[in-house]
């Protein structure tokens, strides 16, 4: 008993002086680890508190196992809750009509306190989800704003470029861009003036869950490799740049929308058009756009 | 001393019976019944450090150009979210201890729950009459998962920003609703307007909290009104229960529980990194990189969503259904419908109605035990198959291959499972029996050996 006393009273007396080591470290200027320093004091205070609480738990304080009654449902006073309602209705004849218009007015009322939800966003311009800032001839942009040339889009690496002007945080924004052999592309018969010198241009958000498309597996020794493809870091949806970013692997439910590219009299890149469907992660009515056919 | 203080209390309160009541009122002793406190105390924790970081972290959308202490950032373009982050973690003094630490008590405190979670189911623990009690505990787990997402997703490094696209996507999928849904949380398209921030700042920092924190407070009365459930054997029975009274033995080993909650979040806190948010850098549409993975409460979820294949309904040309559906609202709702379910389930299968008091000992109700091993090694397979990336860069493993393998394992493993729990119940009480009647023998033997 003497002892454990003695225990408790060293270890709430060891909590105290790691407590006052944490505003001694947290006081000092500048100390490397500082952060570590600060856990450490404070983990080790708490520490020797808990200590200091479980010896006493076994030691220090009676341990007797006490017995109770479990409780058990009370039937009478059950009725009298039942009978003191009925009471309170008792001068109510037309219950059905009071119920009723009850109703009617608890779920009016609670429809006008929703309406004002409408408010939060465009809740019925899906329109707005589609929208992209590409159009003909816009050019093709780096992250500083720049101009880039085709010869800029070299084999085995992809090249993110924005539409000039416009925002590049917006999901129609982005895209991305390869060079692949012209020979070995398999676009679908409407795009072949898409890839002029094998580039291709793809939106860089995965259509499956919206991330970006970071991630190029390039075949750096074809016969044994797989080709190339476009790959989502999210969940691994991987998309064929050379067939017009078919699925190839992964969850994601349609191709990636391609962006025709053209090259200027500069030799910059320049947008054909806008992309060959929506942008982004499905929603229920948007067209699939067959990307092969 | 203390009579002066509880008289003048009482006098003005009355509240001196029940306080007799509370400090008699009976735990049952058993190491499981900890896990729920765990967790309570990890609430606290991040209550407190939470509110620290609060005093700190500006909520906007705001684009600025970071020139803080940190020098690989310097001149990157950045919200001031991002930026205010960043800074509480590198410049403000016990900042990175209380941002780590709260980061650390999210993964304790759902990780308790969760164990918490498999005691009750295992041990049938949630029978008349603790179906409510239950079911408060359920969506205490709920709003935990959505409170921790929300977390991370306020920072908008890189990481937070590839998983909200992700939530976008699947709120965007649900059918019919989905784009209108998608559009008023986010106040239109992906990233959404500066209104959003707000949105997410209000609900981690005050709605899902108070929200949480009553809940816990419901689940504790209720716990209190029922008592605690007990194992049965000696003087425990249905009607009786046996335990350490609050005052002074449960005190203080609760209390010691606490303190050792403590010292072990702020440990972590301070010792262990988590999170550098620093490293990922901040988040812009464009960008996204390999290996991401979000905190481990949400790894069965990215899970179900890379092991789903391409698939979407469709009408013609016309989307219906998204795949992110599959993965992000099927198959949680169909994890925790089950778990709602269960109660009413296992009442109609056994057609027990009976009230309970005394725990089940696992290996005595097998079939129950085998469907909750078959459902959880489910779940837990489709855990494993969200870290797939991270074992193909650790092992060299195809995650092509994995994947197929998981595709596979999944309708296969739960049935084995199950069945094996099944074997494994039936070896223990078979083992249980042998034993008991080579007891009986012995104790036979000897009274032989005493008579003759």
């Amino acid at each position: 008993m003497r002892r454990a006393e003695l225990t408790v009273a060293a270890l709430l007396l060891l909590a105290a002086a790691s407590a006052a080591g944490f505003v001694v470290v947290y006081a000092l200027d500048s100390i490397g680890h500082q952060t570590q320093l600060l856990g450490l004091t404070l983990g080790a205070a708490f520490a020797c508190v808990a200590a200091a609480l479980v010896v006493a738990g076994r030691h220090l304080v009676p341990v007797e196992d006490g017995e109770d009654e479990y409780g058990s449902p009370a039937p009478e006073a059950v009725d009298q809750v039942a009978e003191v309602v009925e009471e309170g209705a008792v001068r109510m004849r037309r219950r059905r009509l009071l119920a009723g218009a009850g109703a009617a007015a608890g779920a009016a009322i609670g429809a006008a306190l929703l309406a004002p939800v409408v408010s939060l966003g465009p809740a019925f311009d899906l329109a707005a989800l589609a929208r992209t800032p590409w159009r003909r001839g816009r050019r093709l942009v780096d992250e500083a704003g720049a101009p880039i040339p085709a010869a800029a889009v070299r084999p085995d690496e992809f090249v993110t470029a924005f539409p000039e002007g416009a925002d590049p945080e917006e999901i129609g924004s982005p895209v991305i861009l390869v060079r692949l052999d012209p020979a070995r592309l398999r676009l679908p018969a409407a795009r072949r003036t898409w890839a002029p010198e094998g580039i291709v241009g793809y939106s860089k958000i995965c259509t499956h869950a919206g991330c970006a498309i970071a991630l190029y597996r390039a075949p750096l020794f074809e016969p044994a490799e797989q080709p190339p493809g476009l790959v989502c870091p999210c969940h691994y949806s991987t998309f064929d740049p050379a067939t017009g970013g078919t699925v190839v692997f992964g969850p994601a439910g349609r191709a990636l929308p391609q962006l025709p590219i053209r090259i200027d009299r500069q030799g910059n890149l320049r947008a054909g058009g806008t992309f060959s469907g929506p942008v982004g992660p499905s929603w229920w009515g948007v067209r699939r756009g067959r990307a092969t056919s | 001393m203390i009579r002066p203080v509880v008289r003048a209390l009482d006098e003005r309160t009355h509240a001196a019976p029940f306080g007799v009541r509370a400090l008699r009122y009976l735990f049952p002793d058993h190491w499981s019944f900890l896990l729920g406190e765990v967790a309570l105390y990890t609430f606290i924790v991040l209550v407190a450090t939470g509110t620290y970081l609060a005093l700190f972290f500006h909520p906007s959308t705001a684009q600025v150009v970071y020139h803080g202490s940190y020098a690989p950032l310097d001149g990157t373009r950045m919200t001031e979210a991002y930026r205010s982050t960043v800074q509480l973690s590198l410049d403000v003094r016990a900042g990175l201890l209380m941002r780590q630490t709260h980061h650390w008590a999210a993964d304790v405190f759902v990780a308790a729950i969760a164990i918490h979670l498999m005691r009750i189911v295992f041990t049938g623990a949630f029978r008349k009459p603790r179906e409510l009690t239950y079911y408060v505990g359920l969506t205490i787990l709920v709003l935990a998962l959505l409170e921790g997402y929300l977390g991370y997703s306020l920072v908008d490094d890189l990481l937070s920003g590839m998983g909200l696209a992700i939530g976008y996507a699947v709120a965007l999928s649900i059918p019919f609703v989905g784009a209108n849904i998608g559009q008023l949380i986010w106040g239109g398209p992906f990233p959404g307007t500066a209104d959003f921030w707000s949105r997410m700042y209000i609900a981690h920092v005050f709605l899902l909290p108070l929200l949480i924190a009553t809940l816990i407070a419901i689940h504790l009365v209720l716990v209190a009104a029922l008592h605690h459930t007990q194992f049965g054997g000696g003087r425990r029975t249905e009607r009786r229960l046996v335990g350490l009274p609050a005052y002074p033995a449960q005190a203080a080993r609760s209390l010691g529980l606490m303190f050792a909650v403590f010292a072990v979040l702020f440990l972590l806190g301070g010792l262990v990194q988590i999170n550098p948010i620093w490293l990922w850098g901040p988040y812009h549409v464009a960008d996204g990189t390999n290996g991401a993975q979000p905190d481990w409460y949400l790894g069965w979820l990215i899970g179900a969503l890379r092991l789903m294949p391409s698939f979407d309904v469709t009408i013609l040309d016309y989307t219906v259904i998204p795949n992110p559906f599959w993965g992000g609202v099927l198959f949680p709702g169909l994890v925790f419908g089950t778990l709602y379910a269960w109660p009413s389930i296992e009442r109609r299968f056994s057609g027990d109605r009976a009230r309970h008091n005394l725990l089940d000992r696992p290996r005595d109700v097998r079939w129950r035990t085998a469907t909750a091993a078959g459902f959880l090694s489910w779940v837990f397979l489709i855990f494993l198959a969200g870290s797939a990336d991270r074992a193909y860069v650790l092992f060299g493993w195809s995650y092509e291959t994995q994947l197929q393998i998981y595709r596979v394992l999944v309708f296969v493993l739960p049935p084995v499972v199950f069945w094996l729990t099944l074997k494994v119940c039936d070896e223990l009480r078979r083992n249980e029996e042998v034993s008991r009647r080579r007891r009986e023998a012995e104790a036979e033997a000897r009274a032989a050996a005493n008579r003759a």
